[in-house]
């Protein structure tokens, strides 16, 4: 290739990799295109923008400077020239003015480094190309290659040398790839024997030691190298990485205060290159370089069992490689087929690996990284699954700050693990067998308020098993805290078990429709769950009806408990879970006549989800015609159509105590209402009255008295309109399914004795 | 308040709680097991009193000698993951490496290197309730002296073994990849047990736990070792009874001639060769109701913290101390039960 054709090229590649970062070289090169009649409209466009235009030509000016700067630089001193110092000083200056504003590229790096190392100029001309040689994006792994084979030569000083490695580390990361480079380890390697470059060469290993870089001779060379020199930081830190691929050849323990173990070699370049990540940000992600572990970082704890209480991710070389220090031929090439814990990055890694993934050393570090999650949750190996259960249920049990011993010291950091915990559950969506175990041994121990957030997420995390098994070990403990805790604790158990039911109930629809395909961990039969899942729907209801007894109907707790039907009512439709349990009278009744119009209002969405449900439900029935296991017992159908007439009683046809809640006449004689036929009903029930007068004051402001009973005829549906454009959508819904259309014919026509 | 009774269910499901668990996955076997454990009584109500053990007669008696009278702090732990009984030489290279890399932080050693200390695997051959219970081990961490002229196996620092006897219901819930070892018992400074008990978790992936015994578990202990037969007593038999007051907690020793306790026991056991919940519960109720009536204290209001006889002695904070030899397995059961419960 000459030279010429080169530059060319250089050209080229120098605005392809910049295009897309610098708006000016774009324009630049746009200009370059232009063909020289064109002049003209330059010139337009320039007095438009006269800075601009001048920061164009000036660009320009230095690309050109530059190429003759780099093709004087690699023709080599020109002996016997009169003017040489003043040609190279302003060589010089040029590139490092380019370098340092917009990078060099990587033919020109390649040229530059070729120069600085060959000892064509002097020792400190070398140094100033070096420190100069900022890649405006990448650097090519050849160029490095080929600078490297030149300090073999010894054409260089030392101080060029350091120089040079102190390059290599802080431009490690912009180098397009390492494999030629990981090559030549072994040079690197026995560069450590020069004292002065022993820092850097350190530094430079630490970044490109892999785990095949690991050998018995190596560790022992180290092992010499720091009997000599003691404990020297960069040793310790590249001796701590051996360590940590090769614990049966090696062992070092790093002390537990944080220290830096490598001198700062990137200070020389610290603004450039942060403007090279500037440039690079986008399309290339910064490579991650290895850590030291977390025995830098990581504060002295009061335990011995635990440095910190979730263990650090680590390849379980320590079982594989026991017994052998000299690797046999198929352990090495059992050792390629496996894939390092280090290098797992992403999830198409993980897919791409995972048959042979390099499982780590201690179970427990799977907790604080989501793709061996990933794999640990659609794993059927027992032994990893083991050897988390138990990892987790130890380390519950020893931290917990009252299961043992009330140790309310360490709270914060018992509430931060299980928050892990949690965030590892909801993002496998799947509880932990250890939680449910952990569950039943410290829930009777525990006093409902401690970490009482984390402690009733876990709850609704239980894996779905049989109630009636876990009732004793869990909810009548809950139970007792329950009823003897304030409202806001009952209000978040119902929230709890509400999650809990839902997680049950998407378990389940999952379960039915893969069980094809794969074997359900509960080898269940649809009723067993069916039945189950209802017992818990019973259970809270048991719950809520004392607890509005004891809350005395608050609104409140209310609100949580038509929560949890709101969830109840729509399991066949939503689930496709062929369920259907209707909620108690105390519930049904306190919400019908309760104060507060949007319990109303969230009654009647779920009664008109509940009619959804138990007709689709019908209609199936009717459909398959075979008599199945899961036709809904009559009773069902009654109790929501006792339930619909009191409904539409009390809301609609103004006969609140006939057919659906029957009070004895006498009694209500004594309340000595004279028209307690009509209190009841969308105008005059007391959640609605309200809503009934600001309706009449709408209508006619001037009225000084209202008379609610007005309401009736035409001006009834205009009062409907009313209500729903109050946001009552509950109450649409329902009158529109269920009185709307058929207003005397109250119920449904889905008995099973029809 | 209401009683709970879930009403008939909607679905006429014909399935049985039994129908939940054909073909569990074991750690829903697992978790069954811990069920039925959190839903009784924590220990079972009769428990054999402690027999000499035939196994036992092929322990190495210069090993037993090691193990009794010694205190030993005691630790449970969930099963070694690969672990291997023929690589013990290479567990203390490795081992060996890794005390002296912590001891002098951030000097990093070659394994294999020679140490001024040295650590020792072995086995403990017939240490164990049935034949499919593992084999114990011990290690121990020796100082070797400076001159070599002098007796090469110098100072013992640090002692600790792992052992299993009778550990059935752990036994069969794991697969061949792990070694039940549930109690760990160390003799020698808390530090060396930090380091040895780290090392062991980060290769084996286990955990240790503090193993305390409960006030319950010492009135069982109590009554148990009394009943053992014994042909001459070398300890008086001695309870602790702690007071929690202030400013300073008071203690509350009560020591009794141990053939007095003997025929105490025997009064109140019945059933031969087991001991019965009924029989703990007469047995240390006799205890109180003589010492109040001595020294008006009600001990039952009090915290049972230590019981000693010649058999053994344990202390709440997970300590003991096994004083003789033929009823050594006898106590390392109960202990590995325990041991087992607490991992469970």
């Amino acid at each position: 290739m000459s030279p010429q054709k080169r530059f060319k090229n250089v050209q080229a590649q120098n605005r392809t990799s910049q295009g897309s970062s610098s708006f000016q070289t774009t324009l630049s090169a746009w200009k370059v295109k232009q063909d020289p009649s064109n002049s003209k409209n330059i010139s337009k466009h320039g007095q438009n923008n006269p800075v601009g235009d001048y920061e164009h030509a000036d660009d320009q000016a230095e690309e050109d400077a530059l190429q003759m700067a780099v093709g004087y630089f690699e023709k080599g001193p020109i002996k016997a020239s009169q003017n040489k110092d003043k040609t190279l000083e302003k060589h010089l200056k040029t590139v490092e003015n380019v370098a340092w504003k917009n990078g060099l590229a990587s033919e020109e790096i390649d040229i530059l480094l070729n120069i600085a190392l060959s000892g064509k100029f002097g020792n400190a001309v070398n140094t100033r190309i070096l420190k100069c040689i900022i890649p405006a994006t990448v650097i090519s792994e050849d160029s490095v290659v080929k600078a490297v084979s030149w300090l073999c030569v010894g054409k260089c000083s030392g101080s060029t040398k350091v120089l040079f490695y102190r390059w290599l580390v802080a431009m490690f990361d912009f180098i397009d790839r390492k494999e030629q480079i990981n090559l030549l380890y072994g040079f690197f390697f026995a560069s450590l024997q020069d004292d002065a470059l022993c820092p850097y060469v350190c530094h430079l290993l630490y970044l490109l030691t892999k785990k095949e870089n690991v050998k018995p001779f190596r560790v022992r060379k180290l092992l010499d190298l720091q009997a000599k020199m003691g404990m020297q930081p960069h040793l310790q830190a590249l001796l701590s990485l051996y360590k940590f691929f090769a614990p049966a050849l090696i062992s070092v323990s790093l002390p537990v205060r944080k220290k830096i173990y490598f001198k700062n070699s990137e200070n020389l370049w610290k603004t450039a290159l942060l403007a090279v990540k500037q440039r690079n940000r986008g399309p290339s992600p910064e490579p991650l370089k290895l850590m030291l572990g977390p025995a830098n970082v990581r504060p002295l704890k009061r335990k011995w069992n635990s440095l910190s209480v979730i263990p650090v991710l680590n390849s379980s070389s320590y079982t594989k490689e026991c017994g052998k220090k000299e690797m046999s031929l198929s352990d090495c090439l059992n050792r390629s087929g496996s894939f390092p814990l280090e290098q797992l990055q992403s999830f198409p890694q993980l897919l791409q690996n995972i048959h042979c993934l390099e499982l780590p050393s201690q179970m427990g570090s799977v907790l604080n990284n989501s793709l061996l999650l990933h794999y640990i949750n659609c794993v059927r190996d027992e032994p990893v699954l083991l050897r988390f259960y138990y990892w987790l249920s130890q380390t519950l049990q020893e931290e917990c700050i009252w299961y043992k011993v009330n140790n309310y010291e360490h709270g914060k950091e018992f509430t931060n693990f299980l928050d892990t915990i949690i965030r590892a559950e909801c993002f496998l969506q799947e509880g932990f067998y250890s939680c449910e175990a952990f569950l039943y041994k410290s829930l009777p121990l525990w006093d409902g308020l401690c970490c009482r957030s984390q402690f009733l997420q876990l709850v609704s995390w239980i894996p779905f098993s049989s109630f009636s098994e876990v009732k004793p070990l869990l909810f009548d403990h809950l139970a007792q805290l329950f009823f003897t805790s304030t409202i806001y604790f009952k209000c978040s158990v119902l929230q709890s078990l509400k999650e809990l039911l839902q997680n049950w109930l998407l378990w389940l629809s999952m379960d039915i429709h893969m069980k094809p395909v794969t074997n359900s961990p509960l080898e269940t039969t649809l009723g067993g769950s069916m039945n189950s899942v209802s017992k818990l729907i019973h259970y809270v209801g048991w719950l809520s009806t004392t607890a509005m007894r004891l809350e005395s109907n608050s609104t409140f707790l209310l609100h949580f408990i038509l929560d949890f039907y709101e969830k109840v009512c729509d399991i066949y439709i939503n689930y496709n879970l062929p369920l259907v349990v209707l909620f108690p009278p105390g519930i049904f009744y306190s919400a019908l006549l309760s104060l507060d119009t949007s319990i109303l209002n969230q009654l009647c969405f779920i009664m008109h989800r509940y009619r959804k449900n138990l007709t689709a439900a019908k209609k199936n029935e009717l459909v398959q015609k075979t008599k199945s296991e899961f036709n809904f017992s009559s009773k069902t159908y009654q109790e929501f159509n006792h339930y619909l007439t009191s409904m539409v009683g009390c809301l609609w046809t103004s006969k609140p105590f006939g057919k659906g809640i029957y009070v004895d006449p006498e009694i209500l004689e004594k309340t000595g209402v004279a028209e307690y036929k009509n209190s009841l009903n969308v105008v005059h029930h007391p959640s609605f009255l309200s809503y009934a007068v600001s309706f009449l004051l709408q209508e006619s402001p001037e009225e000084r008295t209202v008379n609610v009973s007005s309401i009736r005829g035409k001006k009834w549906s205009w009062y409907l309109d009313y209500l729903f454009s109050q946001g009552l959508q509950g109450l649409k819904l329902f009158i529109r399914s269920s009185v709307h259309h058929v207003p005397r014919a109250e119920g449904i026509n889905c008995n099973n004795q029809y | 308040m209401d009683s709970y009774n879930a009403p008939e269910s909607t679905p006429s499901a014909s399935s049985r709680p039994e129908d939940y668990f054909i073909g569990a996955t074991p750690l829903q076997k697992r978790l069954e097991s811990v069920r039925k454990q959190s839903s009784f009584i924590p220990t079972p109500p009769r428990r054999k009193i402690p027999q000499c053990s035939q196994l036992q007669e092929d322990v190495d008696p210069q090993k037993v000698a090691l193990l009794l009278h010694k205190q030993w702090t005691l630790y449970s732990l969930t099963p070694l993951y690969k672990f291997s009984y023929s690589n013990l030489k290479e567990y203390s290279r490795l081992l060996n490496a890794f005390i002296v890399a912590e001891k002098q932080k951030g000097l990093a050693v070659e394994v294999g290197e020679d140490f001024n200390i040295k650590v020792i695997f072995s086995t403990l051959l017939g240490m164990k309730g049935t034949q499919r219970d593992p084999e114990a081990f011990l290690v121990q961490i020796v100082s070797k002296s400076q001159l070599p002229s002098e007796n090469r196996e110098g100072k013992v620092l640090w002692t600790g073994w792992f052992c299993c006897i009778f550990g059935d219901s752990l036994l069969e819930t794991v697969s061949e990849d792990f070694t039940c070892l549930p109690l760990f018992l160390a003799n020698g400074a808390e530090s060396n047990t930090a380091i040895i008990g780290t090392w062991f978790q980060k290769t084996f992936d286990c955990y240790f736990s503090p193993l305390a015994i409960n006030a319950f578990n010492l009135s069982w202990m109590a009554a148990m070792w009394t009943a053992c037969k014994m042909d001459h007593y070398v300890a008086t038999t001695e309870f602790l009874w702690s007071v929690p007051c202030s400013p300073q907690s008071l203690d509350i020793s009560f020591a009794i001639h141990p053939e007095d306790a003997k025929a105490l026991w025997d009064s109140v056991h019945k059933t031969p060769g087991e001991v019965t919940q009924e029989e703990v519960d007469l047995f240390m109720d006799c205890l109180y109701s003589h010492f109040h009536r001595h020294f008006k204290i009600h001990l039952s209001a009090t915290r049972l913290v230590r019981v000693s006889t010649s058999v053994a002695s344990a202390h709440t904070d997970g300590k003991i101390k096994i004083l003789c030899h033929k009823y050594l397995i006898g106590v390392l059961a109960y202990l590995t039960e325990l041991a087992i419960f607490q991992i469970e």
